[in-house]
Formats: C-alpha cells, sequence, structure tokens
C-alpha cells in the first residue's frame, strides 16, 4: 500500500520506526534513572544499588536497540542510508541536517557508554565530566526523532515524544532542586537552557514538522517524495 | 590470607551502596557516610564485598588484602 | 636528675649564638658551629647511610608532632627504587608555633645544612624548602642564605616553595600534593611519600627542626647528641610558649625539664595561670596548677595524656575562659577541614556547634553526650589526622573544664568568654630567646 508521505513498507522500515522509537523511550528511562541515582533518591523498594544497576543495565538496552534502529535504517535501502552516515553527521542524501542529528546523538551515547564501561582506568574527575554529555544526548536524540521520522504527523509518535520530554523535563527540574551542581550558576544555566530548548520545540513543530510539506523541506530526496504511484524501489 | 575493606573518605560521596550490599560490615553515619567494621570477612561475605566495592559509584571503598 | 644550672648548661645547641636581631650569616653560622660535613663535587647516585646511622644512633625522633624515628624515614626514602627528592617542611600551619618560621628566618644556614645533608645521604638532587607564603621575612632571608651559598651546595640545587596559609597545608601529603600542582590538601594513602612523593619520586618530608639537628648530629656525632635528654628522647628540642609571660617565644629546652623552668626562662608569669595547651590544636590541656610537677616530657606528658607534638606550649591565666577558647578553636578547627571527608567536615561542624552552645547557655541536657558521639564518628574516620587532632583537643578540654561546662550550659557566657587568649593569626612572633 502507499502512504501520503515518503515511505518504502518493507520490514526494515518498520523496524528502524518502532526501534527508533524504543530507543527514545529507553533513553528516557536511562536519564531519569541517572537523576535518581546522582539526587540519591531510594525507598525500601527501590534501594540504592538497584536504582544504580537499572541505569547500567537500561542504557546497555538502549544501546542494543539503537544498533538495530541503525542496522534496519541502512538494510532499508529505501532512503539510501550508508553505513558512515550512521556515525558522521549531515553527510547523508536522506534529510541531511535531521539524520545528521541521528549521528551526533550516536556519536555522544558511544562516548558515554564507553567511557563508563573504561571508568575505572580514566579517573573519577574526567569520567563525570564525559557523562554530562548525556544531556547533550538526549534532546540531539528526540531532534533527530521528530525531524527523521515520518511518523510524526501520526499522534503516537508525537504524544510519545512530548510525553518523553514531559520525563526528561521532570528529572532535570527534580536535578536542579536538590541543589546539584552546586554552582548557583550552572544550575540557573541548565534551568535556562531546559526552558529554551521546551520553548523553541513549542515554536518549531507546528511550523516543522507538523506543518505543510515537511518531508520536502527537511531535506527528503525530490525523487523519493511522492503520492499515489510513487516509484518504490525493490526492497531487499 | 585476609581481605580488608577500606573507604577512601576523600573519593566518598556518600552514595550509600555500600551499606545497602553489604550491611553485615558497613553502616551508615548520620550524613551517610560509611563505617566499616573490621571483623574479618567469612568466603561469603567476601564475594559481597567485591560487588559492594565494585558498586562504589567513585570507586571508594577497596578490597585489598590485608598487608600485616 | 641533674639539676638545672647543668641541665642549662649544655643548651643552646641549635638556638647557640642566635643573633638578636637579624639572621646568622654564613660566616657567624661556620663560626659557632664549624663546617658541614658536606662533601663537595659530584653528588653520588646512591647516597651514602653513614649519615642515616649516625642519626639512628642519635635517636632523633622527628619534631613535626608525630615524634617519628627521622632515621627509619630517612632509610625507607634511602631503599626506595628512583632518585630521591627532599623536603623541608617549615610550612607550620599551627598558629601557637613559631619554631619552624623563626629557624628559616634567623638560622636559615642551620636548616640548609640539615637539608643538603639529607640529600647527600640520600643521593637526592633537590632540596624544596617549603615556607608559608605569607612569611616574606623567612623567604628573604633563606634567599639571602642561598645567595651566600652560592658556591657550596654539594651537588643538589635547593629551591624556596611558598605554601598558602592553612591548618591543613603543611601535613606531609597536602605539602606533596601542593609541590606535585595540587591543592595544598592531604590526598589518601598509600601511598606515602617515601615511596612515591613529590613528581612520583622518594621523597623525604621532614619538618625544619629535625634537620637542624640532623645537621648539628652530622659534625657532632650521635653521643654529643644523646648528652641531653632522656633514652626515649634524647636531645635538645624547640617549643614556642604563649600566654600570660613575660616573654613569649621560642625557647630550646631539654626534654624532662619542667614547665615551671620553662615559665622562668620567659621572664615568669604575668598571671596566675589556669591551664596548658600541649602539642597545639590538636593536643591536649593539662592543669597547670603545679607547674614545677609538669615535665615537659612524653614519660611526664603521657600520664596526663598529653605530649609536646611540634613543641607548643600555650598558656591561659585565670582569668580566661576555658570553655570559650575551647569553643572558638573548634569553630576555627572545624573551617581549616580540607573539607575533603564528610566524617571531619560534618563531625567537627556539629562539635563547634554543640560547643557553642554550651558555652551560650542554650545547649540541650545531653549536649555532653552529643559532643561525645560526634567525636566518636569523626575520629579516624578522614583521610588525615585532623579530626582526630580536633577530637583530642575537645576531649582533654571536656576533661579539664567540666566544671566550667557545667557552669555554661546553666548559666551562659562568663566574663572570661571575651578574653581569647589562645592565639589564632600566624603572625610571627619577634622574640627568640637561648633558654637564660
Amino acid at each position: 500500500m502507499t502512504l501520503p508521505i515518503a515511505s518504502s513498507g518493507s520490514i526494515d522500515w518498520y523496524l528502524t520506526r518502532s526501534t527508533g522509537a524504543v530507543t527514545l523511550i529507553l533513553l528516557t528511562i536511562t536519564l531519569a534513572l541517572g537523576v535518581a541515582d546522582v539526587t540519591r533518591f531510594s525507598s525500601a523498594r527501590w534501594p540504592r544499588f538497584v536504582i544504580d544497576s537499572l541505569h547500567r543495565n537500561v542504557s546497555l538496552l538502549a544501546v542494543l536497540f539503537l544498533a538495530i534502529h541503525v542496522l534496519t535504517s541502512i538494510l532499508d535501502g529505501f532512503a539510501q542510508i550508508q553505513p558512515i552516515d550512521a556515525v558522521i553527521p549531515f553527510v547523508g542524501s536522506y534529510r541531511p541536517l535531521w539524520l545528521g542529528l541521528g549521528a551526533v546523538a550516536l556519536d555522544l551515547m558511544l562516548a558515554v557508554v564507553l567511557t563508563s564501561m573504561l571508568r575505572r582506568r580514566m579517573g573519577y574527575a574526567t569520567w563525570r565530566t564525559t557523562h554530562w554529555l548525556a544531556y547533550a544526548c538526549w534532546p540531539i536524540a528526540l531532534l533527530h526523532g521528530l525531524g527523521t521520522g515520518s511518523d510524526v504527523q501520526s499522534s503516537w509518535l508525537l504524544y510519545l515524544s512530548l510525553g518523553c520530554l514531559a520525563l526528561v523535563l521532570t528529572a532535570v527540574l527534580a536535578r536542579l532542586a536538590s541543589g546539584w551542581p552546586a554552582d548557583l550558576g550552572v544550575r540557573a544555566g541548565a534551568a535556562g537552557a531546559a526552558a529554551a530548548f521546551s520553548f523553541g520545540l513549542a515554536l518549531w513543530l507546528p511550523a516543522g514538522p507538523l506543518g505543510e510539506h515537511w518531508a520536502r523541506r527537511s531535506g527528503t530526496p525530490a525523487a523519493l517524495l511522492g503520492g499515489h504511484g510513487a516509484k518504490r524501489p525493490v526492497s531487499r | 590470607m585476609s581481605e580488608q575493606l577500606r573507604v577512601n573518605p576523600i573519593a566518598c560521596e556518600a552514595h550509600g551502596m555500600c551499606a545497602e550490599l553489604l550491611p553485615e560490615r558497613i553502616t551508615l553515619d548520620e550524613w551517610g557516610y560509611p563505617i566499616i567494621d573490621q571483623e574479618p570477612l567469612s568466603p561469603e561475605l567476601l564475594e559481597h564485598a567485591r560487588r559492594a566495592a565494585q558498586a562504589c559509584p567513585t570507586f571508594a571503598l577497596i578490597l585489598r588484602r590485608r598487608v600485616r | 636528675m641533674t639539676d638545672r644550672d647543668s641541665r642549662i648548661s649544655p643548651l643552646p645547641r641549635l638556638l647557640k649564638g642566635v643573633p638578636s636581631q637579624g639572621a646568622m650569616r654564613l660566616a657567624a653560622h661556620v663560626a659557632t658551629h664549624g663546617e658541614a660535613p658536606l662533601a663537595r663535587g659530584r653528588r653520588k647516585r646512591r647516597g651514602s647511610s653513614a649519615l642515616i646511622d649516625l642519626v639512628e644512633q642519635a635517636g632523633l625522633r622527628g619534631r613535626g608532632g608525630a615524634a617519628f624515628p627521622a632515621a627509619r624515614k630517612m632509610r625507607s626514602v634511602h631503599d626506595a627504587r628512583g632518585r630521591a627528592v627532599v623536603v623541608v617542611n617549615a610550612a607550620e600551619g599551627e598558629p601557637a608555633s613559631d619554631k619552624d618560621r623563626m629557624l628559616v628566618r634567623v638560622l636559615p644556614h642551620l636548616v640548609l645544612d640539615g637539608g643538603l645533608l639529607a640529600a647527600q645521604a640520600l643521593g637526592a638532587d633537590e632540596v624544596i624548602v617549603c615556607v608559608c607564603e605569607l612569611e616574606s621575612g623567612a623567604i628573604a632571608s633563606l634567599q639571602l642564605a642561598l645567595a651566600e651559598r652560592e658556591r657550596s651546595t654539594g651537588g643538589a640545587r635547593v629551591r624556596i616553595a611558598t605554601v598558602p596559609a592553612g591548618f591543613v597545608s603543611g601535613e606531609e601529603s597536602a605539602l606533596v600534593n601542593h609541590l606535585n600542582g595540587g591543592p595544598a590538601l592531604p590526598t589518601f594513602t598509600p601511598p606515602r611519600p617515601f615511596e612515591r612523593g613529590v613528581a612520583q619520586r622518594p621523597t623525604l618530608v621532614n619538618n625544619a627542626e629535625t634537620l637542624a639537628h640532623v645537621a648539628l648530629i652530622a659534625r657532632h656525632g650521635p653521643k654529643w647528641f644523646r648528652e641531653l635528654g632522656t633514652d626515649a628522647e634524647p636531645g635538645s628540642t624547640l617549643v614556642t610558649l604563649s600566654g600570660p609571660v613575660e616573654y613569649p617565644g621560642v625557647y630550646e629546652i631539654e626534654p624532662g625539664a619542667s614547665l615551671s623552668s620553662l615559665i622562668d626562662a620567659a621572664g615568669g608569669a604575668i598571671a596566675p595561670i589556669r591551664a596548658a595547651l600541649l602539642g597545639g590544636y590538636g593536643g591536649s590541656w593539662v592543669a597547670a596548677e603545679s607547674p614545677q610537677q609538669l615535665a615537659l616530657s612524653s614519660d611526664g606528658l603521657s600520664a596526663h595524656g598529653a605530649s609536646l607534638g611540634a613543641g607548643v606550649v600555650a598558656l591561659i591565666s585565670e582569668q580566661a575562659c576555658g570553655v570559650a577558647e575551647t569553643a572558638r578553636i573548634t569553630r576555627w578547627l572545624a573551617r581549616q577541614s580540607a573539607r575533603q571527608c564528610g566524617p571531619c567536615v560534618n563531625g567537627l561542624d556539629a562539635i563547634a556547634g554543640s560547643l557553642e552552645e554550651v558555652a551560650a547557655g542554650i545547649a540541650p541536657a545531653k549536649a555532653r553526650q552529643q559532643i561525645a558521639r560526634f567525636a566518636a564518628l569523626a575520629r579516624g574516620r578522614g583521610a588525615c589526622a585532623h579530626p582526630d587532632g580536633a577530637v583530642r583537643f575537645v576531649v582533654s578540654a571536656l576533661q579539664l573544664f567540666g566544671e566550667e561546662f557545667s557552669e555554661h550550659a546553666s548559666y551562659g557566657h562568663c566574663d572570661g568568654c571575651t578574653r581569647a587568649e589562645l592565639p589564632l593569626a600566624a603572625h610571627s612572633r619577634a622574640l627568640v630567646s637561648a633558654g637564660r
């Protein structure tokens, strides 16, 4: 069946979109758990070591789903995504900016995960600083999903994304409210950045992905744009 | 050959996971910092002690062979 | 025991010929003490342990407060792998102590001799003299002394390093941390400096006075050194006497001398003395009602639960308030914490708070138990000995000033509370005396 927006309809295409969404959810949960970890949250059912282990394990699960997401996006021939597009941003042909953000997010995620695995070798202070890249990774991953995904106009991805954003904002505010990091200027800056991001998102969404002709404006190659009867490359 | 638990008090940031994972030997003071009971560790407890040392987010809990 | 005269006449040793103004110049130093047996020419790679043997036979103990056998420390550095470094610790963060800055300012050549002799024994190529950055007089004096010795430093390079003012800055690992480019705060050990210190090299960190004694032992031998003092505590030692005496300052005494002989040497008391704080602000209080019966030696003082530490004898008069002094100094100690370890930061702050409440008469009924509990929590759980010292200080105060504490708990501040006799500003005291 053809859809009024660019798609290939192959299994890989569905897997890419679904694993992408799951990765976003897992990243959101990881971030929330990370905040719970650093703010020393604990309860009778959720002791500190459980929160910490969950944080690490959910992040690894996110890496797994991210791997499937990237693999299936390459395997699916529709958008002609090359392996290199997964790690080098902005060089692809399909929605280069928005896909590129995905590559940036992936790079950041790799940095965070690899440094965490090697943390004993690098010294605590260095590890802590690099781990903060996680706060940069998440919004970039979100923008990638909203910009690249072809499902944004259907409610489920939009509500999912907004739900994840709400959870992340709550987590960030909780962290700032708990008094970490100690520098008031840094906290104010972080709160400002979070507010600016949300505000910017609120302005951009209706004009961008939810607006007219987003597929064309976001850089989908002309050959792939189509309404009914558009030619579909043969899926492998 | 016995192992000894030590805390690096400078690295310790009172996360408190050690006391959860080895309550037989580690309790927390009212500010959240660990107090270690230096009673020798039995073989079963040794496993838990290792896990506790690995779980410490700041590498403050150290399990080392008793030198003397 | 020998009588007072013959005990005093072999003194002074370190303070022999000390000028009443300015520093002792090189010529006067050599005339007074003789030449230092420093080899000229190339530095021996592995050092010679002859000096270490002499120091061992002399039984010299460190004068920085810990009284660790000096030869043992030197031997550990000598035996460790790598090229050694000698650090002369004259940082003296203890406000009630003046001896180290006095030595560096007035007798720099004695200190430099000791440092260079130690460097020679260890095969070290560098001697670093650490002084508080506020001590401009001492720094200038050292620079002048180094200029005088241009030709004869026996192969080792000497440099001066300034250290930020602070109670913990002179702690061994803090000093090494600072010299390695980090903050002047203690580090977690192991490894100790003798294994891996400055630039990861085996480092001898010795108090300035300890090395001054080494300089004399190298000249006169261990037997001479042992002519004074006791078997356990041979040699002479410098003490800083402060409080209501005519001439507070640095004195050289023989271990075992009585507190009253020290007060006499300082021109006598100018007010009745209530108590003596021995060892510094990490030390212990002792009643001073019978100073002639208080022998300033480790044996004499351990009976009272005290020790000389870094040679600090701080007296307070009958007019002062032991409670207020204790509360004030404890709050200062809490602020001087490196703030790296939870039990120290929280424990000392809690103790200081409780003491202030007791002093003001607003303490809960169980204040003393509370303080004892905090003390038990703070002791031994920091990376350095700072909380241990503070706890020792407070516990001994509670014992000695028990009655005053109870009165304060009921009635609040007394007349003596504002006197503030114990010194907190670490300034140089001009007076130096040779122990009349």
